[in-house]
């Protein structure tokens, strides 16, 4: 017998049925089927404006730095100028994402851009995030050729574009967004929820940002909600 | 290194720990840190206790469901491009890690934080078939290089001081400069961040655990802080996942009300700063991500506990709370406890996992104050499981001879009213008689465990029963 075969033989005898009871299987069915919501906060049911305060509020509770840019044109000034105030040299590293791409970065003459997952050589990356969550300050990005993994967690800055559209009051309403483009059970590779810097607390208890990941997180909240 | 059971000689172990002054100064700091961060995160969310309810609703329900939803959770993955491996034994989850490493000749394999991975003694494993495992989370690290042990589920190496880590990191980091300043815990962060770096680009394979697993999708979850449970997944050739049956939830909105009360009772975090959703490996057109990914379910006893008085303990989503509200593990710590699992929860998933006759006095070191059933996120009732415990001790004749013959002679006794009462009444005059005016005794016969370290006060006026009879009377004349 396969250790699968004794794992849920043993299952089955545990719990007194044989895996073929209909209304058992109606219930598995029916749950994923349905996928529900459960307890979903008020805290993020509030207006579209009230949303991006409450991200913006959220995201720097937990040390990131949250600013907001009128349009996309806007983006490569807001990026030159976090650049030069964190003394950085002008060079981002982000992915295919064609939102990423029609930024005019060549207004920002010094600006040296290139494309790509990273190696983990890069000292700044610039992303584009799915969504955002209110309720907790959230973002969510997706990982594909257009925002590789790599550039959230192997660069010492990350810079974060979001919609200010696109933040969402509750996780809830993001799963369903995700459904709506990958289909109902369907999932890209990884999908990363990042609430700030990247931070540890195992020496002493004490707090200390930059343990592995980027020590900075910058957001750029792009547009009106 | 692996932990070696030790919970026979909790006794020993506990003494050796009231007398360790760096632990003892580690588990107040616990007390304050993450009790009180854990009260304030709770009272900014209104939510909180319906939360807790559903969240304790939702493992219930999966957990009478369980051979569904692993067979669900199982197509989803395979449809992703994943692979299942099931374990029925620690050595059956070893041997799987092995063989895909070997497969893939693996020489450096990276690890996130996995409590499965020390139940199982992973490390020793790797490291006998000549694979060098290396533990990224920073708490886990320290513990590697030192040869030392986790002695709390989140945060593992809470025991010790910044001092002794300085050691360690000069003593292992020979080729940095002996004249560095590592006084302060950020430069020791930086070091570990700098040495690791390296390690997470070379690995050949990378091993996390789960916190969840979701059957609508066939996605394994880590929640974590530090990123390197990411960089250990994303960067290697394949991603290996470590996980027990009891893990799997249905469907995204549960995990969701799930992360909404880990982070906030393990470390009173809104949410943790990554919480990564993993779902098959590297896709064409990826840039980039795992070549291969491997989902490990071990069961270790677990899907027997399903059967009986002990299937509430499979709710548990590993948040630490029970271990940091309980006052026998804020005394002790957590090696005291002798296993992977400390506090609460280790004194019921323990003797379930390594037998009772191994772990007695687990469940026999609480003071049953119930703190840890009051936090628990799941809303497991520990005090009640800890009995179940006492009482199969007691039936299976695990307890020492004078405490089952103590019991066996007090049963009688109590269980007798017509004779308890009046004995009982005289014992309490003939004790306040012998203590005199000083009203407690510095030594009684039968109580030595208390009179070594304190006076035993002498009974003061009527019994109880007496004085609640009297009370009644007066109540309804």
């Amino acid at each position: 017998m396969s250790d699968r075969d004794v794992v849920l033989g043993t299952i089955r005898r545990s719990l007194g049925v044989d895996g073929h009871e209909p209304a058992r299987q109606l219930a598995v069915k029916a749950r994923i089927g349905q996928h529900a919501r459960g307890i979903v906060p008020k805290r993020g049911d509030v207006t579209p404006a009230a949303r991006v305060k409450l991200f913006s509020e959220m995201m720097q509770a937990v040390h990131g730095t949250v600013v907001r840019v009128p349009a996309y044109e806007d983006v490569p000034a807001a990026v030159a100028e976090y650049l030069r105030g964190n003394n950085l040299p002008a060079e981002i590293r982000h992915g295919a994402d064609p939102r990423l791409r029609a930024i005019p970065w060549r207004n920002e003459g010094a600006l040296d851009v290139v494309e790509g997952a990273s190696r983990g050589n890069d000292l700044t990356a610039v992303s584009h995030a799915f969504a955002a969550v209110a309720e907790s300050g959230t973002l969510v990005l997706l990982s594909g050729v257009d925002n590789p993994t790599t550039l959230n967690f192997l660069p010492d800055h990350h810079l974060v574009i979001v919609d200010a559209a696109d933040i969402a009051g509750d996780y809830e309403t993001v799963w369903d967004r995700l459904r709506e483009v990958y289909g109902v059970g369907g999932m890209p590779r990884t999908v990363n929820f990042i609430t700030g810097p990247s931070r540890s607390g195992d020496i002493e208890q004490v707090h200390l940002l930059g343990a592995h990941g980027p020590r900075s997180l910058h957001v750029l909240v792009v547009g009106k909600p | 290194m692996s932990i070696e059971l030790t919970s026979p000689r909790f006794k020993e172990n506990a003494h050796a720990a009231l007398d360790n002054a760096q632990l003892q100064k580690s588990l107040v700091r616990i007390g304050v840190n993450y009790v009180v961060r854990r009260r304030l995160a709770v009272a900014r969310l209104p939510e909180f206790e319906a939360l807790r309810d559903r969240a304790r609703d939702i493992k219930d329900h999966t957990l009478a469901h369980l051979d569904l939803y692993l067979e669900a959770y199982e197509r989803k993955v395979k449809e992703a491009g994943g692979r299942v491996h099931y374990a029925v034994t620690p050595a059956e989850a070893n041997k799987i890690v092995i063989d895909i490493c070997k497969r893939l000749k693996a020489k450096v394999v990276t690890k996130g934080k996995s409590m499965i991975a020390e139940e199982t003694a992973l490390n020793d494993h790797l490291l006998a078939n000549g694979i060098e495992p290396v533990e990224t989370d920073l708490g886990e690290y320290i513990l590697q290089i030192r040869g030392d042990t986790p002695s709390h589920i989140v945060a593992p190496a809470v025991h010790l001081s910044k001092a002794e880590i300085e050691a360690d990191f000069r003593r292992v980091h020979r080729n940095l400069p002996a004249s560095r300043n590592l006084e302060e815990p950020a430069s020791l962060l930086a070091e570990a961040r700098a040495v690791l770096r390296k390690t997470f680009l070379t690995a050949d394979v990378g091993i996390t655990g789960a916190n969840f697993l979701v059957a609508e999708t066939g996605t394994s979850i880590i929640c974590t802080n530090e990123g390197n449970g990411d960089l250990t997944q994303t960067l290697p050739k394949a991603h290996i996942v470590l996980a027990s049956i009891e893990k799997l939830v249905p469907t995204l909105e549960d995990v969701s009300t799930l992360i909404r009360v880990l982070g906030r009772t393990a470390a009173g975090q809104e949410i943790t700063v990554y919480t990564t959703f993993s779902t098959g490996p590297r896709r064409r057109g990826d840039p980039d991500g795992p070549g291969e990914y491997h989902v490990i379910l071990l069961d270790n006893g677990r899907s027997a506990l399903l059967a009986g008085q002990f299937r509430d303990i499979l709710r548990c989503i590993r948040c630490g709370a029970c271990m940091n509200h309980c006052p026998v593990y804020g005394a002790v710590g957590g090696h005291a406890y002798g296993w992977v699992y400390p506090g609460p929860l280790g004194a019921v998933l323990t003797p379930a996992l390594v037998g009772i006759e191994n772990a007695a006095h687990l469940p026999n070191a609480s003071t049953f104050c119930g703190r840890c059933e009051e936090v628990c996120p799941v809303r497991i009732p520990l005090p009640k499981l800890m009995r179940h415990w006492r009482e199969q001790e007691f039936q299976r004749h695990l307890s020492p001879a004078p405490v089952r013959y103590g019991l066996k002679a007090w049963a009688a006794f109590a269980t007798r009213p017509w004779l308890y009462r009046p004995a009982t009444r005289l014992a309490m005059k003939a004790l306040a008689l012998l203590a005199g005016k000083r009203g407690r005794f510095r030594f009684l016969p039968l109580a030595r465990g208390w009179t070594r370290y304190r006076d035993f006060p002498a009974p003061e006026g009527a019994t109880f029963q007496a004085q609640w009879k009297r009370a009644l009377k007066r109540a309804r004349p």
